[in-house]
């Protein structure tokens, strides 16, 4: 991983995250959790910090980090997008709708826009499956989506601050 | 302010209860005609559902549309809107409902909310075209009660939702809640314990363990420190029931763990949900603080010197980590993986400490198994398997939704009667329950009745309920390979059968699907799969080839068309699709040639066209562009 440096500041935030739940090695999946919500991502440095305050090894904290789906090495856009792959989507058609997002912002999943808007992931069920297929953008839930909606939708966020 | 006692909490039940009952009227009456505040009715309710699935549709907007109307109209004093959990109808969401005289309005947008309320709720008309078109007559029905989708189901683990409202515990307690917990503290708690027992209740996450028998094997391992668990981590994609009941019916939940905590004498209470369902985390919470707020939670509960405290943590997205172990060690803030059990968590499980684990739906079940009785429960379902069972219906099916049924009804009475049948028409080809450790049932099983035995001697499991539909687009290979990708992206890694074992399957179905199969790779598939059930570490593992096996002994034709024929009958893998044109009809208009992104499409102009197969990446383009219908795939 490139060298990079974090800001004073959020090496302070997270030892404050730390210090709120006591150090404590048992909250190292809520301590990430509120790490990630406040700066966006995990990368190497943010779980360096983290091992240093809970008194574990960085590879501990590593390892937990690239267990879980959840949690990101890499920054999210702006406006990050979902793609619901859950077997209820699946069947009507989530497939279809991950190729056009993918060909409409020209990235891969689990990669980010160049400009930083957009970044694509995939999840499984947000429990909306009676409009299948969705997908989230900004949090937002999209259903009953067409492969021929995507652009359109793309676009209106593009030309978003 | 704290509830010292049961009659105390009966009080309040009692006050609670006149608020409800313009939503239980119904209940006793048959049918009521539309009620109007110009026509007599003295209070009106209106429920609007706050689920996931319905604020998707902008549910949030109606409710404000509804007080701003009522506000503007003058007639707030009269009328309620209550937001409720899920009414389970999801496929035709957002679902408004008016009582008393339970009128069940579909489809409802921000813009329908005046005329709702200046024709039904003030001239007491009822708003004819948002109600359910019952598509057999083809005639509006009015009332819930009427409709196929409700007929045939018995609501016990989602009684409170769509009725109460789950972020105020005072509904909760209208509707019998914490009634359960009251009379079981004044009892000797292995008495309570025999009751559950005595009903027969299974564990509602799958495998179906005897939920009475697991509390006493906890109860049996003393220790300062133990803990009730829930199991929130629904990870079983295409599958919301938990999550349903916690948006919905939060404090059947909260009262069920601290019943089980004085059963088992645990004193803490863990709910272990995944991070992806915000709104369910808001309403537990809610429902939490409220319960502390009333002493049903905390120190010497209702008086009786029993101490019991929950709380929340949180999943990362991990599939295994529904499995006991897995969920354990996710809590201690370690890499969701599973060990070997013994010991199970009964003797070391959190912390090294006795640990119950129970899924959502079981709980749910646990208070009204005593406010009713054991023997009322035991009555429901078949020999082996008691009570009812929450699906998530979705797919290919007319009505999408969340559906409770007695165990014992058959696939048929599901798919058919409640679910309304295949969508578009289409014919029916599998239905896959159990999720990635279930496997696919075709028309051949439609009779079965459903219990947790059936469904294993099937190929399939009941697994935590979801129910996908599939018709004759649905390429079986391919179904087999998605849940299989899926288990390969989930698999934590630390066993190999799982590990590399699945993986190997996937690589397989990907050349099957890609026309690059040979007939002695279905052999290998079955190898493997046998392999995979048989060593693997934990409950994943072992139930990962079940989709595969479960096509292949039930759509064995359809791999072997892939293999010999290179042909995908469901016309879903793309590699084996050929797009041609057809001369009689192309009119040479180039539109297909100019939308084409591989140049695959040549032709003069006002000539027939014809693509390149070779060049072809099949991508459906100059099909979907064609004016004539002259592109074909086969």
């Amino acid at each position: 991983m490139a060298e990079m440096k974090l800001s004073c500041e959020a090496v302070r935030q997270v030892e404050e995250v730390c210090e709120k739940f006591n150090n404590d090695p048992g909250e190292l999946i809520a301590i990430l959790h509120e790490c990630q919500s406040k700066l966006g991502y995990l990368p190497e440095p943010v779980q360096r910090v983290v091992a240093r305050q809970l008194n574990i090894p960085a590879s501990k904290v590593y390892g937990v980090v690239t267990f879980y789906s959840f949690f990101t090495m890499t920054p999210k856009g702006k406006y990050p997008i979902s793609v619901c792959l859950g077997t209820a989507c699946y069947v009507r058609g989530a497939d279809k709708l991950l190729e056009e997002f993918k060909r409409v912002l020209g990235i891969d999943v689990g990669e980010t826009t160049p400009d930083g808007k957009f970044s694509l992931d995939c999840l499984r069920c947000v429990g909306a499956c009676g409009l299948a297929p969705v997908a989230t953008i900004a949090e937002k839930v999209y259903g009953r989506l067409n492969p021929a909606d995507i652009q359109k939708i793309v676009d209106e966020f593009a030309n978003r601050d | 302010m704290k509830i010292k006692s049961a009659d105390a909490l009966d009080g309040i039940r009692r006050k609670a209860a006149k608020a409800l009952s313009v939503r239980e009227a119904n209940k006793r009456a048959g049918t009521i005609a539309p009620c109007g505040l110009e026509t007599g009715t003295p209070h009106i309710q209106i429920l609007c559902c706050g689920g996931t699935g319905c604020k998707a549709s902008e549910s949030a907007k109606i409710v404000e549309n509804f007080h701003a109307s009522l506000q503007a109209h003058g007639i707030t004093d009269k009328v309620d809107v209550v937001v409720t959990g899920c009414f389970g109808f999801c496929e035709k969401g957002p679902i408004v409902k008016i009582m008393p005289d339970n009128t069940f309005y579909t489809s409802v947008r921000p813009a329908d909310v005046e005329e709702i309320v200046t024709s039904h709720i003030i001239a007491g008309n009822r708003v004819e075209r948002l109600l359910y078109l019952d598509p057999g007559t083809g005639r509006h029905v009015n009332d819930s009660k009427h409709m196929n989708f409700y007929r045939k189901q018995m609501r016990v683990a989602l009684r409170n939702c769509g009725v109460i409202n789950p972020e105020d515990i005072n509904e909760y307690i209208g509707r019998h809640g914490y009634q359960a917990l009251a009379r079981s503290l004044k009892r000797p708690s292995q008495e309570v314990l025999d009751d559950i027992k005595a009903s027969g209740l299974r564990g509602r996450g799958g495998a179906g363990f005897p939920t009475g028998t697991k509390w006493e094997i906890a109860r049996k391992f003393k220790s300062e420190d133990k803990y009730v668990v829930c199991n929130a981590d629904e990870g079983d994609p295409g599958a919301f029931m938990d999550r349903s009941i916690m948006e919905g019916d939060p404090n059947s939940i909260v009262e069920a763990m601290t019943i089980c905590g004085y059963c088992i004498e645990a004193h803490h209470g863990l709910i272990y949900i995944r991070a992806e369902y915000p709104l369910a985390v808001e309403r537990l919470r809610i429902a939490i603080a409220q319960a502390r707020e009333y002493g049903l939670l905390g120190e010497n509960i209702l008086g009786s010197g029993f101490d019991f405290d929950i709380e929340i943590r949180y999943g990362a997205g991990a599939f295994v980590c529904g499995e006991e172990t897995a969920l354990i060690h996710s809590m201690e803030g370690k890499r969701g993986e599973p060990t070997l059990k013994p010991p199970f968590p009964a003797e070391a499980g959190y912390m090294g400490k006795p640990t119950n684990v129970n899924n959502v739906e079981t709980l749910a079940n646990i208070p009204v198994i005593l406010t009713r009785g054991p023997q009322w429960f035991s009555s429901i379902g078949t020999e082996k398997s008691k009570g009812t069972k929450v699906f998530a219906l979705a797919g290919k099916i007319n009505n999408v939704g969340l559906i409770e049924v007695p165990m014992g009804t058959t696939l048929r009475e599901i798919i058919y009667d409640i679910g309304g049948g295949v969508k578009n028409g289409k014919r029916f080809k599998a239905v896959q329950t159990g999720g990635p450790s279930g496997g696919c049932l075709t028309e051949k099983h439609l009779d079965i009745p459903i219990d947790y035995e059936s469904l294993t001697a099937a190929g399939s499991m009941m697994g935590s309920g979801g129910m996908i539909v599939m018709d004759e687009d649905d390429c079986m290979v391919s179904v087999a390979k998605f849940y299989l990708e899926f288990t390969v992206g989930e698999s934590c890694g630390k066993c190999t059968p799982c590990r590399i074992g699945n993986k190997r399957m996937l690589e397989i179905l990907t050349r099957i699907t890609e026309g690059k199969g040979e007939m002695a790779d279905l052999d290998k598939l079955q190898d493997l799969a046998t392999v995979i059930k048989d060593s693997a570490l934990c409950g994943l593992g072992q139930t990962s080839p079940n989709p595969v096996l479960s096509t292949l002994a039930n759509f064995r034709d359809e791999y072997v068309e892939h293999v010999r024929a290179h042909k995908c009958r469901a016309k879903k893998c793309k590699a084996l699709l050929t797009y041609t044109i057809d001369p009689m009809r192309c009119k040479g208009c180039s539109v297909c040639a100019k939308s084409c992104p591989a140049q695959a499409i040549m032709g003069e102009s006002r000539k027939p066209h014809v693509i390149n197969p070779y060049v072809c990446i099949r991508c459906g383009m100059c099909l979907s562009r064609c004016h004539f219908g002259a592109i074909s795939v086969i």
